[in-house]
Parts: structure tokens; sequence; C-alpha cells
């Protein structure tokens, strides 16, 4: 009987833990949802000049212009600790403030701690307007040419 | 009612307040026996927590220093002002800081209680430190105090969560980036670290989400489990019999020392201690406002941007090390090694005896020594000279940057703990003490240099000017 009584109250604690770990968990698939998809409308392709930097600050990612035109949508998150680069026009880099970790244009790391480029967004240009997914980051552990995309 | 007068005398009729009175401290209502007044109660309550008596060598000042006392006051003085803060708080982005700042500005005395709190859990943090220094120096971790061990580092542990938690409710730009960074370390944890940046960061950056993990972890799960934990850690205290009996290195243990009773010999000391603390940082309150920055703002890096000075140890590690290493493999070495310590073999117990032994204290010394010399020269070394990862390019950094460096390090203390050992014909205890002090000197050197020595970018830059 004591044993039983021992498994009963295993039982009910065992319950009342999964009752927990769901209830917890419960709110974060509604968030996912809701960050999915999230298309920011840069604007027409030719307002941007070649090897140029526009910052979005409301979409939190930078449009960037390569000196052959492609665009490359990088998020502003530095992929160290995740503090925010801004862009130094004169050097032509984003430079972390945080732990002095700098990338170019392509968000291509130029000097460390950060361990791999910055992420991006999703390019898509529709009648030559530029449009930019940002409800997800793209990881990478360097550019590619074919991050690239290019306006037709 | 009548018949619940039958134990009384007869003739004397109770009035209503003393009716209550009584039955709120029975010990008053029975006249007969010596007069022993209200300070009954208050005794025996007491001496519930408490022994009756205590060995008298333990009252020392230098056993203790008042540590453990100053940390239970702190604790509850940080509750105190933590549920007045909680009126005036709101825990969402929007508000946060607004509300913070109207407190300081509007309510009467809001700015004193921000900062009696915010200086309180400064101090805890170090007392809450330097308790466990005075713990591990006079060796009050031997059988059977090995495992109250284990409760005090999961009582500063839960300090130290407590602390981080708290540092991002003012949502101010201090907080913001400094949560950010560090938060942005867990990312490297292998597995979980996904899934666990997931759980505080609600999608990539600190958000609504975080902030309200943050404040329910701080104010409610938290608390709790510190008063618990302080619970079974004083309970294990009276377990051992009382705290460990200060000695000379040269004294044997003695088995019966003389005894004072609790109350007042010791009841009187703690209060004194108590009572001058509170003084202090009520002074210290009035003085130094707690520091409040521009509100958070999430397209904007302060440069340099640091982590909490708790944690500038970890930060500087992070500088040196390939981040698995720094914010993985590194502290878990610590703690294992922290927890590990009572439950090593030792041939003496040294509980009670300040540094072990005189040779104990000399090797101590030279450990200091060590570490004031070699962890500066270190940093200077992987700063400016040193560049693993250049100089092997065909290893990944993890190899390079990560295991390479503590292998050498690791080498290189275990190199100076034979010489030191054969050297000092020392024992075991103090062999494992020195090497503790060893890593204890460089942990505080990194954290000061963390501190004072890293300037705009994170570069290596002298303080002050």
């Amino acid at each position: 009987m004591t044993w039983l009584w021992v498994g009963l109250g295993f039982v009910a604690l065992v319950e009342f833990a999964g009752l927990v770990i769901a209830y917890l968990r419960g709110g974060k698939p509604r968030q996912g949802k809701g960050a999915g998809e999230a298309i920011v409308d840069a604007g027409p392709a030719e307002e941007f000049a070649v090897n140029s930097v526009t910052a979005f600050v409301r979409g939190r990612f930078y449009l960037c212009r390569l000196e052959d035109g492609g665009f490359l949508a990088v998020s502003r998150k530095c992929t160290h600790l995740g503090c925010t680069v801004p862009w130094k026009d004169k050097e032509k880099k984003f430079a972390c403030p945080c732990h002095g970790s700098a990338f170019d244009i392509r968000g291509e790391v130029i000097s460390p701690p950060a361990p791999r480029s910055l992420d991006i967004y999703p390019v898509a240009i529709e009648n030559n307007i530029v449009k930019v997914n940002t409800g997800k980051p793209v990881r990478r552990s360097e550019f590619r040419q074919e991050q690239v995309v290019y306006p037709t | 009612m009548r018949p619940m007068q039958q134990n009384q005398s007869p003739g004397e009729q109770l009035s209503l307040v003393r009716r209550i009175w009584y039955s709120i401290f029975p010990g008053m209502a029975k006249p007969s026996e010596k007069p022993r007044g209200y300070r009954h109660f208050f005794n025996s309550l007491i001496l519930h927590f408490r022994p009756r008596t205590v060995p008298e060598r333990t009252l020392r000042f230098t056993l203790t220093w008042g540590l453990g006392g100053m940390a239970v006051v702190l604790a509850f003085t940080l509750m105190g002002t933590g549920l007045l803060l909680k009126f005036a708080y709101e825990p969402f982005p929007g508000k946060a800081y607004d509300s913070i700042v109207r407190l300081q500005n509007e309510v009467l005395f809001g700015q004193l209680i921000r900062n009696i709190h915010h200086w309180s859990a400064n101090l805890l943090l170090i007392v809450v430190f330097l308790h466990f220094l005075r713990v591990f120096f006079t060796s009050a971790f031997h059988p059977p105090r090995q495992f109250n061990w284990v409760f005090g580092l999961g009582l500063f542990a839960t300090v130290l969560l407590s602390n981080f938690t708290g540092y991002l409710l003012p949502w101010d730009q201090l907080a913001y980036w400094a949560i950010t960074i560090c938060t942005g370390m867990l990312e490297y944890v292998p597995f979980v670290g996904g899934a666990l940046c997931d759980l505080i960061g609600g999608g990539g950056e600190i958000g609504p989400a975080t902030l309200f993990l943050f404040y329910a972890i701080h104010t409610a799960v938290l608390p709790p489990c510190i008063i618990i934990l302080m619970g079974f850690h004083f309970w294990r205290v009276r377990k051992a019999g009382g705290l460990v009996i200060p000695r000379r290195p040269t004294e044997n243990i003695t088995r019966r020392t003389e005894t004072v009773p609790t109350i007042p010999d010791l009841i009187l000391r703690e209060i004194v201690v108590a009572l001058v603390l509170i003084a202090a940082i009520l002074v210290f309150a009035l003085i130094f406002d707690s520091p409040l920055d521009a509100k958070a703002n999430p397209g904007l890096s302060p440069n340099p941007t640091k982590a909490p000075w708790y944690f500038m140890g970890f930060q500087e590690i992070l500088m040196h090390f390939h981040p698995l290493f720094a914010l993985v493999v590194i502290p878990f070495l610590i703690v294992f090694g922290l927890v590990s310590i009572p439950y090593v073999r030792y041939p003496t117990n040294a509980a009670g005896v300040w540094f072990v032994s005189l040779k104990g204290r000399k090797m101590a010394f030279v450990a200091v020594v060590v570490a004031i010399v070699a962890t500066p020269l270190g940093i200077l070394l992987d700063e400016y000279i040193v560049d693993m990862t250049a100089w092997m390019p065909v290893v990944p950094p993890v190899i390079s940057n990560g295991l390479v460096p503590l292998v050498v390090i690791m080498v290189g203390v275990w190199g100076f703990y034979r010489i030191m050992k054969s050297r000092y014909s020392a024992n075991r205890n103090e062999a494992v003490q020195m090497v503790f002090v060893l890593f204890l000197t460089a942990f505080i050197i990194l954290t000061l240099t963390g501190i004072w020595f890293r300037g705009s970018g994170m570069t290596l830059s002298w303080p002050f000017f």
C-alpha cells in the first residue's frame, strides 16, 4: 500500500511538471507566426547609388548596393554578441562598437572576434522595386556570389 | 464566553485587550513564575533558530567578519525595497524606463529606495564573495560541512542570477546592451544555445518577452529560491555544531571549548553588525545615486559596451579565447573545480586555521605574486604578440584559439603545482589552496582589467586619462 501511494505521488508530480512545462511553452508559437513574414518595401532600385549602404531603422537591416550593382540586405546585428553595427561611410565598413569587429560592405568579417559574416535577409526585386523579407535572418559563414540579387 | 474563564483565578476578569495580548504572547500570562517579561517570547522564538549556547571562540569577529550575517541583512533589505519598487515599476519596454524616472522624480523617497536596492544588490555580491573566501581560507568545508559548501555555491549562483536579471529592468542603454551581449553569449553554448536564445530573446533582439521573463524570474522565482536555500544553509551550519572553531596553526583541535549563552552574547553582536551595516547603506544611498543612462535604443550600441561588472572577468576571458571555450568550457571547469573542493581527499582537517598552516600562508603568498605577474603579462602577450589563428591557419579557431591556449595555461599551472609542492614539501591541503589562490588572483585581475583597462572599442587603455 505504501508503495502504491508513493507511486501515485510520483505520477502526480510528473503530471504537474508536464502541466507547468506545457503552460510555459504555450506563448511561443504565436510569436513565431507573427514574425514569419514581414516584407519591407525599400523603393525603386535606381534610388540606391552603386557602392552605397542605406540603413532601414524600422526593418533593422542595411540595404547594400555593391559595386557591380547587386543588392544585399544585411542584418545590423553583430554576429559576435549581438550589438548593433553602424556603417562607417568614410572607411567603407561596418564597425562594431562593442568588441571591435569589422565587416565590409558585403558583410564579410574584416577583423575578428566576430566568427562569421553578418546575417542577410532575402531580397526580391519586383517591377524594379526592392523588397526585403525581414521575417527571418539567414545565417551564413561567408559571402558568396549567389547571395546577391541583381535588378533586371 | 463564560466557560473559557475556568482556568483563571476567580474574581479576576480579563479585559478583551489583555486576552488578545496573552493569546499572542502566552509566556506573559503566567505571573506565578519569576518575571520574564516580553523578552521571553522573542527569546524562545530566536532559540528555535539558534542553539541555546555557542562556543565562546566562534564569536571572535576575525573568524567570520560578520559576513554571513551581513548577507542575510542585505538579502532582507533587498526583498523589502524590492517589494516597494514593485509598486512603482511597469515591466514593459515602452514604460519601464519612464516608470523609473517617475519613481525617482515624483515619488517621495523614490530615488532613495531605488538607491538602497541598487547598492545593497551590489554590496550583497561582494559580501557573499568575501564570505565564500572566508569559508575557504578557514577550511570550513571539511566534513561535516562538505555539502553546505555546495549549498553556499548554489546561493552564490542565485544571488548572481538575481543581480543579472535585475540589471535589465531599468531598460536604459547600460542595461539593454549589457544584457544583449550576455544573452549573445548564450548562442555559443553547444546543442541548447539556439533554444536558450529563443527562450530569452523572443526572436533575435531582446524585447518585451525578455523583459517580462527577467521580471518574473527576478521578482517571483529567485527570492523564494534564495529563502529556501538560506534555510538549508543555516540548518546545516547548526547540524555541523556551529561555526568552525578558530585556532592558531600550531594548535590542535580542542574537543571542548567554553560556551556562552546565545542570548545576549551572539545576538547582541549580530544586531550591532546589522545596525552598522544598515546605517552605512543608508548614508551611502543618500550620497550616491544609482546610475540611470539614457532610455534603451536598440539602434545604437554605446562604445564601449560592457557586461555588468561581475561578469567582466568572463568578458575579459572572452577577449582572449574562442567563445566556446570562454563561455562553456572554462566556466564548466570553474564550477566543477569549486564543487569538488570539499570532496578532495585531504591528509589533515585544517578547519578553523586561517590559510591551513604557516607553510600554506607562504605558498599562498607566492601564488598571489605569480598570478599578479603572469596574468597581465598573458593579457598583453595575447593582445599584441600572440595570434594563434594566424600562426596555425590550417586548424579551426576552436582549436587554435581555444584548446591550445587553455592547454598551455593548464600545463603551466600543473608545472607550478609540481615545483611548489616538492619545493615546500607541502601536503595536499596547502597545494590545493595555492592553486585556488592562483586562479582567484588571476580572475580578480581579469575582472579589474575589464572594468578599468578596456576603453573605446574594447582596446587596452589607461583609465582616467
